[in-house]
């Protein structure tokens, strides 16, 4: 394997100039004409940072396939993450990534989780584990060979988090969105950058909301406060089908819920933002714009 | 903005008597479906099929004519739908998946497409969303009651339910009539419809509904690109009579009505939530 090249490092912090060391020699390994002719301006600096996860949200933002390309092409640097670069400690980041939930027995995790709010200007919560401890709610200790390793905590417990994308794995088309999402709400036009507010609003509303969630969610904030129309979409949203329909109301197997936050988030009488949804189709028209997917 | 963005609005109906032979009214949906279905626009749609009891609609994923003409007809209580739309996308395998639903339906599916947090790969092959206009539901014991003792007809030998003109009506298969007004209904709602903002369906791509047109057509709205280009090649093909909508009676002026009718009452049962309590409230879904 070849070194990478530095480049992310030299232009990441923007109060240090860009400057190539004058002894680093870079092996050009790609096509010439197929590399960038100019590198593209004002790309935003994107982290994914790995608490207690299992990389499946990783792999989910992996599976927008050439849409990640395309992303890490035109609109974000990737400046850390363990998984797949060798950048050793956590950088600044204009967006941390972070999946995964905090042992508080593990020193090093909760180092790092505060290093990522100090050094990210915004933090999601990515998945299940980082937003609501999802699986690792149920982490009681007692294995080899960190028995004392017990006490799990979604990583809003311990930073503010500014978005989060519930569900476990969550969609890596919301991954997607929220990126693109970001890059113009720090780079856009006016226009962008109130479109990616409004629409970010209702993910940072539920980073407000609070760090469980759980099948229940859809009896306390739903059906008891008399807002459930029986749509299914909680049905369909739940990962381990904890959740049937029973005469037009999800019935909760809560014994199968592993608490991901999913089928809440997802339910259409959580948040319904008209002034986003309403415009679903030019959204989805501009999404696919950037992503190079433009009219057939 | 109580009717939605819409392209284009038609009085219509299926030119298939097959379908018509059973349809609430126009045979819109079914129709629209079996042509997208014989064109690959669609391979399956999610319609609510025959269920376990009577008068009970199962969501099911119909990949065939045969099961898109066995979801004909208006069942007057929950069927959900959106149960379904990831599963079509997974075990049913499908690319282009269509789909039929309320409003709320089609919130449920315009929110799963643009905030698709634990919906992934649906955004993208979601096909043909037709919407069906709805006042309110009820609950399947609610329809029940309505129909066994408000009608006082068992709801095995009910033919056809409608809703129309004021009046709950059930049509027996050996030819009676039985109406209540729609006044005796009323308790039986599912009180999650009062706080729904949507009447004509508009998020869907094409939607749906008998009022404003006369019986046995339905009235059409045409709201998005997808939807107009299915429309457009369906009307060419062949597949549906129209009739301006300017030249039908009742026409677009009580769809409005009615609109407007359902926006304002349930915006007024959204408002009295902040203020339900004693310096307390219920929760709002729209802020």
């Amino acid at each position: 394997m070849e070194e990478p090249a530095p480049e992310p490092v030299v232009k990441a912090p923007a109060e240090k100039p860009a400057e190539k060391p004058k002894d680093v020699e870079i092996h050009q390994t790609l096509d010439g004409d197929k590399k960038e002719e100019k590198p593209v301006a004002n790309k935003i600096t994107v982290g994914h940072v790995h608490m207690s996860g299992c990389t499946g949200c990783l792999v989910s933002l992996a599976d927008n396939y050439e849409g990640l390309f395309k992303i890490l092409d035109d609109y974000a640097d990737l400046v850390y993450c363990l998984t797949l670069a060798d950048v050793r400690h956590i950088p600044e980041m204009d967006v941390a990534l972070v999946e995964g939930s905090v042992c508080l027995q593990d020193e090093t995790s909760v180092r790092e989780i505060k290093e990522t709010r100090e050094r990210a200007k915004v933090v999601v919560a990515l998945g299940g584990c980082a937003a609501y401890g999802n699986i690792t709610r149920f982490c009681r200790g007692g294995q080899w060979n960190q028995p004392q390793h017990e006490s799990y905590v979604p990583i809003g417990d311990l930073i503010d988090v500014d978005v989060v994308i519930p569900s476990c794995p969550p969609g890596a088309e919301s991954i997607r969105n929220v990126c693109v999402m970001a890059y113009l709400l720090l780079q856009g036009t006016d226009e962008q950058k109130e479109l990616a507010a409004a629409y970010l609003k209702p993910l940072m509303d539920l980073a407000k909301r609070g760090t469980e969630a759980c099948g229940c969610d859809l009896m306390y904030d739903v059906i008891n406060q008399g807002l459930c129309m029986g749509c299914g979409t909680c049905a369909a949203s739940c990962p381990v089908r904890a959740i049937t329909m029973e005469y037009g109301r999800p019935a909760i197997d809560r014994d199968m819920c592993i608490k991901c936050g999913a089928c809440y988030a997802q339910c259409p009488r959580s948040f319904f933002n008209f002034d986003v949804i309403n415009q679903f189709e030019g959204i989805m028209e501009a999404i696919d714009g950037a992503m190079g997917k433009g009219g057939e | 903005m109580v009717l939605g963005n819409y392209k284009s609005v038609i009085s219509a109906r299926a030119a298939d008597a097959e379908i018509l032979k059973r349809s609430q009214d126009g045979g819109i949906v079914t129709q629209l479906f079996a042509y997208a279905l014989e064109e690959g626009i669609i391979d399956g749609a999610i319609v609510a099929g025959p269920g376990d009891e009577p008068w009970k609609p199962e969501p099911v994923v119909a990949t065939t004519r045969a099961e898109l003409l066995a979801a004909r007809g208006t069942r007057y209580t929950i069927s959900p739908n959106m149960m379904l739309i990831k599963e079509a996308t997974r075990s049913y395998g499908l690319d282009k998946v269509g789909i039929v639903g309320t409003p709320c339906q089609m919130q449920a599916l315009r929110k799963a497409q643009l905030y698709p947090m634990a919906m992934r790969k649906v955004p993208d092959k979601i096909a043909l969303a037709i919407g069906i206009f709805c006042m309110e539901n009820f609950p399947y014991q609610g329809l029940e009651a309505i129909v066994e003792d408000h009608c006082n007809v068992k709801m095995e030998s009910a033919d056809k339910m409608d809703i129309g003109k004021g009046k709950f009506s059930v049509y027996t298969e050996r030819g009676a009539i039985s109406q209540i007004p729609l006044k005796a209904t009323h308790k039986y709602e599912q009180p999650g419809c009062h706080v729904c903002l949507d009447y004509v369906a508009n998020l869907a791509d094409v939607s749906t509904g008998s009022v404003g047109s006369p019986d046995g057509w339905s009235t059409v709205f045409v709201r998005t690109k997808n939807g107009e280009n299915v429309w457009s090649k369906a009307i060419d093909a062949g597949y549906f009579e129209t009739k301006d909508i300017a030249s039908v009676k009742p026409g677009l002026d009580l769809v409005t009505k009615l609109a407007t009718d359902k926006i304002d009452k349930n915006k007024k049962s959204v408002e009295a939530r902040a203020t339900f309590g004693v310096n307390k409230g219920l929760r709002n879904p729209y802020i």
